[in-house]
């Protein structure tokens, strides 16, 4: 039989299905489109309602296979697998992605050993190639200096993990159709190796800089830690999130949580203003695709200017305190 | 205890040029060094050896020159290493890296622990560490931030995720990768650096590990690099000079005002 059907692997926590599924969601309907096929998600789990099912057929997806088990209560890796494994070999979907989230670079590696397949960390972009129909995978590599195209020219399925907020959730529309599958496994699933003994929420300290409207991010620019709070304020004012690059980070003015970039988070908010921040290649990845930008730099030549919609070029500690003035009027 | 760290060697990526004409990385005067996410993996491997007894193993999969990587891994303080080497191995991808390691790992006989990097900074993928653990079909912990114990030939391990920690413990023989938190590397010893100019290194190539050619660098990766291109930078708005009290004030309220135009004044 040959491999048909695009696949998205859906996350669910705490109750709900997380959005990294409907950004999947997002980024596989025209794959599924272009090679004119269904496109499915499976969500595993424990207590799957179809409702919660349904959430996911209302933001594009054509048909959901449901695994709902006490054992799949919380993410381990080798009983994961062992489902997804089990789903790939008996269905042969084409394509296979998930998220580049700490679940979907634990689980997706795993599955491409035992399907023997191919997998492509961390994409950017995601495309149908023109008469081959094979599965076009972007993503960047050395910090971000280049970005190479893959493709997974023979083996299936074609495997990719994606990067989390680079890419609208899929929007809910109702009226769409579609139809739910439960899977059923027995006690062949549960590696009886690994035991799940804990888990502790980390205090971000108001760090969610991925789900702000707005982030104010600081760099090495600002000279001193002390001065971080100049950034703490503007970001209060404003109300927004706290970012920093990674200089700002590694010299501990700004906790690691907070970090933007390829190796911290990648953020999308509506505005993002960058002061004292040089705009590396690195620092970008994790900001460009914002709505808005706007950079602060005393160096004409920053490249954070590039991307930026706004570029003041002076000095932030000039600057920043007008910026205060001028909101009091404002406001 | 018999603990194995795969490690890879990179190219200093820290100041990176690229040429704009084509694409590449300025290779020129770029040194080469061990992957700096692995020196968190020697470290724990160092720190569990010193603690339970036992040795470290170090092995790399890479060209001749790699084995400097390995030299540095025993200055650290590992007892010995393995070098793969050999032009059928180049072009692999991460399923036929791993698949090249897990079978010198299975020459390498019984183990405790396999501690590889979060991920490398060249490829940036973070998937032959988890690969290896699918090959070899033993339990994986990634991410671990933490090794709390080992008892009764368990780990007990935390490991760090988007919103929080989490406790596992896993059966032995398992694979752990490790993230910046969980220690800080040391610095190579004289004692080391002796030991590691005099140590013997083997050289393994695809006849001592039985691996068939079809499986192995670019004939066995299922994937292809296709294209490399420098990412594009878009935008180039508006620019404005703040080289005095009055233009700072002007670019302040410009400032204000393209935020409140964009409605995101509360
Ligand atoms: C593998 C890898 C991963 C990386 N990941 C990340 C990452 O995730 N995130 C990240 O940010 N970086 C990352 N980096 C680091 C990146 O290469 C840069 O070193 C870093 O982003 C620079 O931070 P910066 O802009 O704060 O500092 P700098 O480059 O030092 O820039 C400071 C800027 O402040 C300006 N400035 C100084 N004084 C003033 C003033 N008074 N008023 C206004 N402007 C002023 C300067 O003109 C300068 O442009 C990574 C690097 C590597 C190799
Ligand atoms: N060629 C290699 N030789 C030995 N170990 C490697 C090699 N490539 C990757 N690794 C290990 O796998 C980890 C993840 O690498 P990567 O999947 O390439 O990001 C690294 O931190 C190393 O521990």
């Amino acid at each position: 039989m040959s491999s048909k059907g695009v696949w998205t692997i859906s996350e669910w926590g705490e109750d709900r299905i997380k959005t990294i599924s409907f950004e999947l969601l997002t980024r596989a309907r025209p794959l599924a489109d272009k090679l004119n096929t269904e496109l499915s998600s499976v969500l595993i789990g424990r207590g799957l309602e179809d409702e919660t099912a349904r959430e996911l057929i209302y933001r594009g997806a054509d048909k959901i296979y449901v695994v709902d088990d006490k054992n799949l209560e919380s993410f381990i890796v080798e009983n994961y697998s062992a489902v997804l494994t089990a789903l790939i070999l008996k269905h042969k979907p084409e394509i296979v992605v998930a998220g580049a989230t700490t679940m979907g670079r634990t689980l997706l590696p795993h599955v491409a050993v035992k399907v023997n397949a191919g997998l492509t960390a961390d994409c950017t972009s995601l495309d149908i190639e023109e008469g081959s129909g094979n599965l076009l995978q972007v993503r960047p590599a050395i910090g971000g200096n280049i970005m190479a195209r893959i493709k997974t020219p023979e083996k299936r399925p074609q495997m990719a993990t994606v990067r989390p907020k680079t890419i609208r959730p899929a929007q809910r529309d109702e009226k769409r159709q579609g139809v739910i599958i439960r899977e059923r496994f027995g006690n062949e699933i549960i590696d009886s190796r690994v035991e799940r003994v804990g888990h502790r929420k980390l205090d971000t300290g108001g760090a969610e800089i991925q789900d702000a409207d707005i982030v104010v991010s600081g760099g090495a620019g600002l000279k001193k830690g002390d001065n971080f709070k100049i950034i703490q304020e503007l970001a209060k004012t404003l109300g927004g999130a706290v970012g920093g690059s990674r200089n700002a980070v590694d010299r501990g003015w700004i906790s690691y949580p907070h970090q933007v970039g390829l190796s911290g988070k990648t953020v999308t908010p509506k505005l993002y203003i960058a002061v004292g921040i040089s705009g590396s290649i690195q620092h970008l990845a994790g900001m460009k695709t914002s709505e808005h930008i706007i950079a602060i730099n005393n160096d004409p030549d920053a490249p954070i200017f590039k991307v930026a919609d706004f570029g003041v070029v002076g000095d932030l500690f000039e600057i920043i305190p007008l910026i205060y003035e001028a909101l009091k009027e404002a406001m | 205890m018999r603990i194995i760290i795969p490690i890879k060697q990179v190219p200093e990526t820290s100041n990176v040029r690229m040429d704009e004409s084509t694409g590449t990385m300025v290779r020129e005067g770029v040194e080469s060094i061990i992957n700096p996410l692995d020196l968190y993996a020697i470290e724990a491997g160092v720190q569990l050896k010193e603690e339970h007894g036992g040795s470290a193993t170090v092995l790399t999969m890479g060209p001749p020159s790699a084995e400097k990587a390995l030299r540095e891994a025993i200055a650290m303080g590992c007892d010995e290493a393995i070098l793969i080497t050999g032009k059928e191995f180049a072009g692999s991808d991460t399923w036929a890296t791993a698949y090249t390691l897990s079978s010198a790992i299975g020459k390498l006989g019984a183990y405790d622990i396999i501690l590889a990097g979060e991920r490398a900074t060249d490829g940036d993928t973070g998937q032959v560490g988890p690969e290896i653990s699918s090959f070899l079909d033993i339990p994986l912990a990634a991410y671990v931030s933490s090794i709390i114990e080992i008892t009764d030939g368990k780990a007990t391990v935390e490991r760090l995720l988007e919103d929080g920690y989490e406790t596992l413990r896993v059966e032995l023989p398992a694979l752990l990768t490790v993230v910046k938190e969980i220690n800080f590397p040391r610095l190579p010893t004289l004692g080391g650096k002796k030991k590691a100019k005099e140590a013997e290194i083997p050289v393994w190539s695809r006849g001592i590990l039985e691996i068939q050619e079809g499986e192995l660098g670019l004939k066995g990766s299922p994937t292809r690099v296709d294209k490399i291109f420098t990412p594009k930078v878009l935008r180039d708005g508006m620019m404005l000079k703040a080289h005095d009290e009055q233009s700072a004030q002007n670019a302040a309220k410009e400032i204000v005002k393209f935020i409140k135009e964009k409605n995101l004044l509360q």
